[in-house]
């Protein structure tokens, strides 16, 4: 059989792209379940209005006439404001009121969320398919890879890249990120030597809130559109990959996203593109059945 | 005495780098009371953990009888429910009772591994369904007044009193029919009364044939009950015998007090 | 004494509960700013401002927050008249006491009460019958559709109510029916009848085999695992052109025949409610059973304490395959059904949002109680079907039903009541059996 390289290279620069997607969005699933144990189902919806401001800023600023790169910063900006706004609203109203109830409660809650989030924007925006301004420009030196891959693919690397680099940042070495360490490790002894776990776990919110809203604004960019319901199935992807890496693991959030783009990209790419959803659910079911801890977690045991 | 009803013999847990049992050797004979007794984290419930099929041990085996004249067979890893049935229950260190349940509904469910109707007899009721469910109830209910609770049979097992709760443990343990219970710490946050009672409750069990096996750290309940007890530290058995023998044992005496 | 004086001395609000207030009502005007304050005219780009509805928000923050100080004012004023009252009635001191005996609710007692139940059931058995001869065609398709989720919600009601077992992917029982009868049909001619135990036993199998794998995993998991099932199913209905024929679906499903005989549209209509009843009744009779039985006990000790319930020897995988293969029979039959009423099936209708109502069904009825469910379903059924103008907002409710009910009232509109024996003719029995 013909190997076609240059396909090859294609469906792995597709990958890339769509991993770092997933590992943005996945990477919020992970800090939240790794700090209060709780899959945030309303993570997806989230990504989902990030896209929605910055796409409503960003229409506002083209109208007034802003020079592109302050459009974007000023739309980034907003999207990510008003993502980690609804991430804390959300964690407020549905989450915290859970704390200590039966683990099934707060899952029901969640989905409550994403089903009341999804019809709030639906009713509040449309129902329909709407354009998404294509803000990231062609960058010249890119001009020979053009056959392979586009600016905008190009664009989502380097802005992963940066992104997790901040993130392993504060992670490390702001006492924030200490913080949230610690927390996630021992609730009750985070609480006695200080620490304000309700502003720790709100502040884990806000952050995941925050990449998923920049998820966002990429993809959208990237695919030209945006609709009320794309959270729901990168929502369940992302999952997916958080699970893959292991859940309540942050490298790990990276690695699944990356895994599991890179496969649905090779699966559809020399498959068939009609079932790559069932693709990733189909991997999401067999991990949590055959392997839960994922690929850098540790399987927990249950204290009788 | 009589025939060895559980046999453990080399028992050995490890939980990633942390040896919890040690080359256990326990043997519980019919009609006996045992006690197994040891300073905090000595590994007491691990070995309750492992004998009815919670955890799987790491090495040796255990040998349980599953009726009066059987061969002893092996339990290790066996599901705890398949542990059940064969005649082995046991009571919780934190009680674990159904809350929500009736006090008699969670009596009931002992009854579970000793019979039979499942979804059809459920739904249809045939006259074999019915005896048998009269046969549950009255068989849980005969428990209940065993232990004293008759009287709350329809309350709520979460709002019965710590005590009574402990009891109620006891009574769902015994619907099961076991040939041995295993008690864990069944007198902790009792009342001199109500240990007293308990004292009585199982020498009662024990009469009729049960084997018992408990962990307690009541010092007055096990001497005066147990005919037998093991001693464990660090998940080590370091002395075994009468009640009269352990008291007197200088290193039942270090392990506990210290040098 | 004591309750009346803590309405009066405690304090009805403060400055700092309005603080509170004003600053909630305005984060939530600016966080519904973007979604519902703007919008973008597709066709010339501008902006449209719809301010209006950030300002709505306002208002309904400040409203809502207030509710529970206006409650303190209204008990309050109670308090005052109930003083009023005894001031001029002259009743000494110590006789004036609240009463706070608990009872049960109203509806629980009326259930127990075997008497009381029967009459509760005829009046509502009669009312169910006479309905369908004094209301017009349109009230009846709602009705006949409020029935189907009845059997939907009972049905999962024992998967997620009485075993503890969150299915989030139930749908996919209910799209096997329903594909079942129509593939039948279509292929080999099958009719209503005969699809009907073949649906719900397809559907049971598949129950089993989706059960098996997941018979280790714990809450959530689980829930996940069963959505992704749920979703696989719809994508495989969507694309997998040859058998299901895709989104274009299949029509032209008879619906249930009548002996054989030729009925009108409308006697069809009325045909096909009197099923619906007593399918329904056939449900309750089935699930009342399974819940007082050896069975249901089983999941509910399961649900209580697995670990426990273990240990009292219940076969945890067979009591949780018995759940889930039961759930997904019944919504197999209702899928049949389904197929039945509509002529025909869709993809579209199996989507995971599906589950999710059925989900809130039987979380705002009372997870494990019958009445429960019965209820659920028709207050969310039935009343957007009322309030027409609300019914793009009904999804809207069932997110925040879901979220509410959780928070507020995890138990359900009807907690469940555990069968209390009679001890009395227990010892009759006993007496009898020469025991």
């Amino acid at each position: 059989m013909h190997f076609d390289s240059q396909y090859f290279i294609e469906l792995f620069a597709s990958g890339l792209t769509k991993g770092s997607i997933y590992a943005l969005i996945a990477l919020g699933y992970t800090m939240v379940y790794g700090i209060v144990g709780l899959i945030n189902f309303a993570h997806g919806e989230i990504y989902m209005i990030g896209a929605f401001v910055f796409f409503l800023a960003s229409s506002l600023l083209t109208v007034l006439g802003l020079p592109m790169w302050a459009m974007i910063c000023i739309a980034t900006a907003a999207s990510i404001f008003w993502a980690g706004g609804y991430g804390y609203t959300v964690e407020k109203i549905a989450y915290k009121p859970l704390r200590n109830a039966p683990r099934l409660s707060p899952l029901i809650s969640a989905i409550g969320m994403s089903v009341f989030l999804q019809n709030y924007v639906m009713l509040g925006q449309t129902e329909k398919y709407l354009g998404f301004p294509e803000v990231i420009p062609e960058f010249d030196f890119l001009e020979p890879f053009a056959s392979t891959f586009s600016s905008s693919d190009f664009v989502i690397w380097v802005t992963t890249v940066i992104v997790m680099l901040i993130l392993t940042w504060i992670i490390k070495f702001t006492r924030t990120g200490k913080a949230m360490r610690a927390t996630a490790q021992d609730r009750t002894m985070a609480e006695l030597v200080g620490i304000n776990v309700n502003q720790i776990i709100s502040a884990t919110f806000i952050i995941g809130s925050a990449l998923a809203a920049v998820g966002g604004i990429l993809i959208s960019s990237h695919t030209g559109s945006i609709h009320y319901y794309i959270g729901f199935i990168a929502g369940i992807k992302a999952f997916t990959a958080a699970v893959l890496g292991g859940i309540g693991s942050i490298p790990g959030a990276v690695l699944g996203g990356l895994v599991l783009g890179m496969a649905e990209s090779f699966a559809t790419g020399y498959f068939s593109s009609a079932y790559e959803d069932v693709f990733a659910f189909s991997l999401l079911v067999l991990i949590l059945i055959f392997r839960p801890a994922g690929l850098l977690g540790r399987a927990e045991t249950e204290k009788v | 005495m009589s025939e060895p009803i559980l046999q453990v013999q080399n028992l050995t847990m490890d939980f990633g780098g942390i040896r919890a049992l040690n080359k256990l050797d326990i043997t519980v004979h019919s009609g006996e009371i045992a006690a197994l007794i040891g300073p905090n984290g000595a590994g007491k419930t691990t070995f309750f953990n492992c004998v009815t099929g919670i955890y799987k041990p790491t090495a040796g085996d255990v040998f349980l009888t599953p009726g009066k004249g059987e061969k002893p067979v092996s339990i290790k890893g066996l599901k705890p429910n398949i542990v059940t049935g064969k005649g082995l229950s046991r009571t919780f260190q934190n009680i674990r009772l159904f809350p929500k349940m009736t006090v008699l509904e969670n009596v009931m469910i002992g009854r579970h591994c000793r019979t039979k109707t499942f979804i059809l007899g459920a739904i249809f009721r045939p006259p074999r369904a019915r005896r048998e469910e009269r046969e549950i109830l009255l068989h849980s209910y005969r428990l209940l007044e065993k232990v004293g609770l008759a009287a709350f049979a329809n309350d709520f097992a979460e709002n019965l009193s710590y005590g009574a709760q402990r009891r109620l443990e006891i009574a769902r343990a015994l619907a099961t029919e076991p040939h041995l219970l295993l008690l864990d710490e069944p007198a902790a946050g009792m009342n001199p009364q109500e240990t007293e009672d308990l004292n009585a409750l199982i020498r009662e069990i024990a009469a009729e044939g049960l084997a018992v096996l408990l962990i307690e750290h009541d010092m007055k309940l096990v001497m005066s009950l147990s005919q037998r007890i093991f001693v464990v530290d660090y998940g080590s058995k370091i002395a075994e015998g009468t009640p009269k023998e352990i008291r007197s044992n200088p290193a039942v005496i270090k392990a506990y007090l210290g040098e | 004494m004591l309750r009346l004086r803590k309405y009066e001395e405690e304090e009805m609000i403060t400055a700092k509960d309005i603080r509170r207030i004003l600053l909630v009502s305005g984060w939530f005007m600016i966080l519904t700013l973007p979604i519902l304050g703007m919008r973008v005219d597709p066709l010339s780009d501008n902006i449209l401002w719809r301010l209006k509805n950030v300002m709505w928000v306002g208002l309904g923050t400040v409203v809502l927050q207030s509710l529970p100080h206006l409650w303190h004012l209204y008990l309050y004023l109670q308090a005052g008249m109930i003083r009023l009252w005894h001031h001029l009635m002259g009743t000494p001191p110590h006789k004036i006491v609240e009463k706070t005996a608990h009872r049960d609710s109203l509806i629980n007692r009326v259930i127990t009460n075997p008497r009381q139940r029967a009459i509760l059931c005829a009046v509502v058995l009669t009312l169910t019958i006479i309905y369908p001869q004094v209301v017009n065609e349109y009230q009846i398709n709602i009705m006949i559709m409020a029935f189907l989720y009845i059997m939907l919600g009972l049905g999962l009601n024992i998967v997620v109510g009485m075993a503890g077992l969150l299915d989030l992917g139930f749908v996919a029982f209910y799209a096997v029916g329903a594909y079942t009868y129509a593939l039948l049909n279509l292929h080999y001619g099958i009719n209503f009848w005969m699809a009907l135990p073949l649906g719900g036993i397809f559907a049971g199998i598949f129950g089993l085999l989706l059960g098996f794998p997941i018979l280790r995993l714990r809450g959530d998991y689980l829930a996940i695992v069963t959505l992704g099932f749920g979703e696989i199913i719809r994508v495989i209905l969507e694309n997998w052109i040859e058998l299901t024929h895709g989104v274009a679906g299949i029509v032209n499903i008879p619906g249930p025949t009548f002996f054989g005989l030729g009925l009108t549209p409308s006697q069809k209509i009325l045909y096909l409610y009197y099923l619906m009843v007593l399918f329904v009744v056939i449900t309750i009779f089935v699930v009342n059973r399974l819940q007082d039985s050896r069975l249901g006990r089983a999941w509910l000790a399961l649900r209580e304490d697995e670990i426990a319930c273990q240990a009292m020897g219940i076969d945890k995988r067979r009591t949780k395959l018995a759940a889930f293969s039961l759930g997904a029979f019944w919504a197999g039959i209702a899928g049949v059904v389904f197929a039945a009423q509509n002529r025909s099936v869709y993809p579209v209708s199996f989507s995971f949002l599906e589950s999710a109502m059925i989900l809130s069904i039987v979380v705002l009825g009372g997870m494990g109680s019958i009445v429960g469910v019965i209820l659920g379903a028709l207050i969310l059924i039935l009343l957007p079907e009322y309030l027409r103008e609300l019914s793009q907002y009904r999804m809207l409710f069932f997110g925040a039903i879901l979220v509410l009910m959780m928070i507020f009232r995890p138990q359900g509109l009807i907690s469940v009541v555990r069968r209390k024996y009679d001890i009395d003719s227990i010892k009759a029995e006993e007496k009898e059996g020469g025991a």
